[in-house]
């Protein structure tokens, strides 16, 4: 471990130490309750129907029949959410139009818009009878063609998927009257773009753009350019734990809803908008949570199974099959991407430029503006462009994963990265460190970079003992690749009452995905001196805790530990005025030193952390320390990762041989867990590099919505996961934490594709390379030195 | 003054200036005179009158969490970007 300004931190006790996680047990005995795991006398269960087809107008819904089934207990469509966007005057109000994509997400308005889209929910006195409902509830459809990826979405005649919705919404900075313009000048072929039948309507629903420097002088000062273009296809988050909710609407009309979820104060604002009730009425309960990795900050079944129960005034529970949730969730988004790069002989970046085309899936929001943000991130671009479009197709809606759109954005520029250094003959670890970004690099959107680890990652990994090691052999190779991710932030709170006997109860309202209660309680026991064990931490739910803003961005460990420090701070200065209280001092003159409160000059007075609070509620009542925050300074996080790889060119199967993780992490508060994100991030993205994909029939249905069918690697697929940590303190965090959950899917693809040139001299540019994509390509190019695709 | 960074979007809205230096004390102030300048700048920035969901405000490189009310100096710099989600674990 690299420990890069660590004097700051040498004196610590608890952080940076690995202990047991609090909720191990009950996770390893099975003693946890998930979102399935609720239940209540007189509860109904309930089911979806959901589209046969990818794009079709919905022309009638009879559930006559299944009302009429023994059992059943109610039935809702779309027709029972309220629709506030509609106005008498035009039809729709723009500002919510959201709401209405939100609605109509949750289940189908006039269009079901891709395969699996919910049309109809039914409750009933058991799943099987709910089951058998959704086949007597009869829906007429007038099927549309489907529109699959970004550039049939953009020719003549592909079908509008929104009509009357586009162009190009006034949503912020993308202004319609100037999108237009630059579209039209932008580097997309849109010449044949379709854009309905008044020339008002398009399926790109945002366009994106920053720029820094001069472009064109750029790349007019390179010596060597490399310009290529990539597709990559839609893949799942893979989370295990299926999608499931559960709620009450009480006679009094509160709402209480148990779901598993990345923040349950998100889960009960997005529930509230879609059934138009106030936020306030609506307690979310959280459950345990098992995998999100972005996919669960969305509602899906909870609005449902609120007006299936306003409907029968009986609890009811919903919870997806695994083919629900492969075709009724967010998976991430398949692209379209061309990325061009110059650089001088010495190597030394002259210009960057690259377009971004992103599926949003059936309603807008892929997360092209940050893969755009992402794609150059780790090097000092002086002429650069970058381009994003978000473009409608019937599929999902793209949901959060993990640093949403910026593992594809990597896997074009890494690539291209890697690309010149080879043509440049440079190590392509010196090429990054050449061009790296550092403190006041200027960001192609415009912000300058404060602290960041990018130089002392590439450093660690050109000198690991991985990348000086032999990969030797026939059809072997090597290949590395950055990744950058922003890390985020965002509102928190935190209270910590003082037990009796000692110990300090935590309430925080950031649900544990990923080791967080551990993480967060360090905080707690480092500020007040107490073991670890002591301290109790628990997820309270949204009448318990003050607004907690999602687990994602990386920001728990950051914005949560930071919430728990300050609420033990205060927990802390007031036990200290207790005991001065107590001892008849000044409150500045009484310290607390290893969980021990001390007088500063008179040894006498001494008492520990558990004496003082087994004083508490004779000596004036017991002490709640509490924060609620919002803090910024999140600091950005930096990976490189190194990759062997052997491919058999009788097969096209790729084994890795070797990987390794490098990773700034800021400050690692429990090693374990940070070395835990940083080997998830990576299997993650090696699933994604070698064989996950959404394999869509040509009418829009996909073919593999099992885990039996959409392969996901497993232990016996890989090599152990090397890891180093970095640690390159983030000043903007009492402890130097950095978000870390994230960063590390973002390399994989790229370090792979990079390990496969390596190996058999071919630069591949579609994602999974799965064996038969990569046998082909070894057919196709019958040697080395091609690009496949070309 | 305070140097403004005009998104690459609306630069046809400001005269095709990529920067700007106004004398404000917060960046609700500096929204104002742009307005003011460049007459329908505030309705790409402000939706309400706050912040747009989808738009943050970047002050000295770093995303401010008071939005509108972040206070400005004499050499600070502001930029409007689009906000950032994620998915982690």
């Amino acid at each position: 471990m690299n420990n890069m300004e660590a004097s700051k931190f040498e004196k610590l006790r608890f952080v940076g130490s690995r202990p047991i996680r609090h909720d191990g047990l009950e996770k390893v005995t099975g003693q946890a309750r998930y979102g399935a795991d609720i239940s209540f006398p007189q509860m109904l269960y309930g089911k979806i129907l959901r589209s046969p087809y990818a794009h079709a107008r919905i022309k009638s819904i009879d559930f006559s029949r299944a009302l009429a089934l023994e059992g059943v207990q109610a039935v809702v469509t779309s027709s029972d959410f309220p629709k506030p966007w509609l106005t008498d005057e035009t039809g729709i109000d723009s500002k919510l139009i959201n709401i209405k994509f939100s609605s109509n997400n949750v289940l189908a308005g006039e269009k079901v818009l891709y395969k699996g889209h919910a049309v109809a929910g039914v409750a009933a006195s058991n799943a099987y009878i709910a089951e058998k409902a959704l086949d007597l509830i009869d829906v007429s459809y007038e099927i549309l063609p489907p529109i699959l990826d970004v550039m049939q979405a953009i020719k003549v005649n592909a079908g509008i998927i929104h009509e009357g919705m586009f162009p190009y919404p006034e949503s912020g900075l993308i202004a319609s009257e100037f999108n237009s313009s630059l579209i039209s000048n932008s580097t997309l072929d849109m010449s044949n773009h379709h854009q309905g039948d008044d020339s008002k309507y398009s399926n790109i629903a945002g366009y994106y753009i920053q720029e820094i420097g001069d472009i064109d002088k750029g790349f007019m000062d390179a010596d060597v350019v490399v310009e290529r273009e990539y597709n990559t296809g839609s893949v799942h988050q893979g989370y295990i734990e299926p999608h499931s909710a559960t709620a009450i609407w009480n006679r009094d009309g509160k709402v209480t809803i148990w779901c598993s979820s990345q923040g349950h104060f998100g889960m009960r604002d997005q529930t509230a908008e879609v059934v138009g009730i106030p936020a306030s009425d609506i307690k979310v309960i959280p459950m345990e949570i098992g995998g999100g990795f972005g996919g669960k900050t969305t509602v899906y079944l909870e609005p449902v199974v609120a007006m299936l129960s306003k409907k029968t005034g009986r609890p009811v529970k919903i919870t997806m099959t695994r083919q629900e949730v492969f075709e009724g969730t967010g998976p991430t988004l398949g692209s379209y991407m061309k990325v061009k790069i110059g650089a001088t002989k010495d190597g030394m970046i002259t210009a960057a430029q690259a377009l971004l085309a992103y599926e949003a899936g059936a309603f807008p929001g892929s997360p092209v503006n940050m893969g755009a943000q992402c794609i150059f991130a780790p090097y000092d671009i002086p002429n650069g462009k970058v381009e994003g479009f978000d473009i409608l197709v019937n599929k999902p809606k793209v949901a959060a994963y993990r640093a949403p759109g910026a593992p594809a954005a990597a896997f074009a520029g890494e690539t291209v990265i890697d690309e010149l250094s080879c043509k440049l003959n440079i190590d392509p670890l010196l090429f990054r460190l050449k061009n790296s970004a550092k403190e006041g690099t200027r960001r192609i959107s415009g912000p300058v970079f404060p602290r960041i680890g990018f130089l002392e990652t590439v450093e660690a990994s050109r000198i690991h003992p991985h990348y000086l090691s032999d990969f030797g052999g026939p059809n072997r190779g090597r290949g590395v690749a950055a990744g950058f991710w922003f890390n985020g932030s965002g509102p928190s709170s935190v209270i910590v009452n003082a037990n009796a006997d000692g110990t300090v109860s935590l309430i925080e309202g950031s649900p544990d995905i990923g080791g967080t209660r551990v993480a967060v309680a360090m905080h707690v026991a480092e500020v007040l001196g107490i073991p670890i064990a002591d301290v109790h931490p628990s997820i309270g739910d949204t009448d318990s805790i003050g607004f907690t803003s999602m687990t994602g961005g990386s920001s728990v460990a950051f914005k949560t530990g930071w919430a728990a420090y300050q609420a033990a701070q205060d927990l802390k200065a007031q036990m200290i005025e207790r005991a001065s209280d107590i001892w008849d001092v000044e409150a500045g003159e009484v310290n607390l030193k290893d969980g021990k409160f001390n007088h500063s000059t008179n040894q006498d007075l001494q008492m520990d952390f558990k004496e003082l609070a087994g004083m508490l509620n004779a000596t004036g009542g017991p002490i709640v320390g509490r924060a609620a925050i919002n803090p910024g300074g999140a600091g950005a996080a930096i990976s490189v990762h190194i990759v062997d790889v052997e491919v058999d060119p009788e097969t096209g199967k790729l084994t890795i041989l070797r990987y390794t993780v490098v990773q700034d992490v800021g400050k690692a508060i429990h090693p374990d867990y940070v070395e835990g994100q940083m080997q998830g991030g990576a299997v993650q993205g090696i699933g994604w590099a070698l064989n996950e994909e959404y394999i869509f029939d040509k009418e829009g249905v996909i073919k593999n919505p099992t885990f039996l069918d959409y392969r996901m690697p497993t232990s016996l697929d890989l090599p152990m996961i090397d890891t180093h940590i970095v640690e390159v303190n983030n000043p903007g965090h009492p402890y130097g934490v950095r978000g870390v959950g994230e960063v590390p899917i973002v390399p994989p693809m790229a370090a792979i594709a990079n390990a496969i040139n390596s190996a058999v001299g071919i630069r591949m540019n579609t994602l999974p390379m799965s064996p038969p994509v990569l046998l082909e390509a070894l057919w196709a190019n019958n040697g080395a030195g091609k690009v496949y695709g070309d | 003054m305070a140097r403004v960074f005009i998104p690459t979007m609306l630069r046809a809205l400001a005269d095709g200036n990529a920067e700007l230096k106004i004398e404000a004390s917060n960046v609700r102030e500096a929204v104002d005179l742009l307005d003011v300048k460049f007459p329908g700048f505030k309705l790409q920035i402000l939706e309400d009158g706050k912040l747009r969901s989808n738009i943050v405000v970047a002050v000295d490189g770093e995303t401010s969490r008071l939005g509108l009310l972040e206070k400005l100096h004499t050499d600070s710099e502001v930029h409007f970007i689009p906000a950032i989600g994620g998915g982690a674990q």
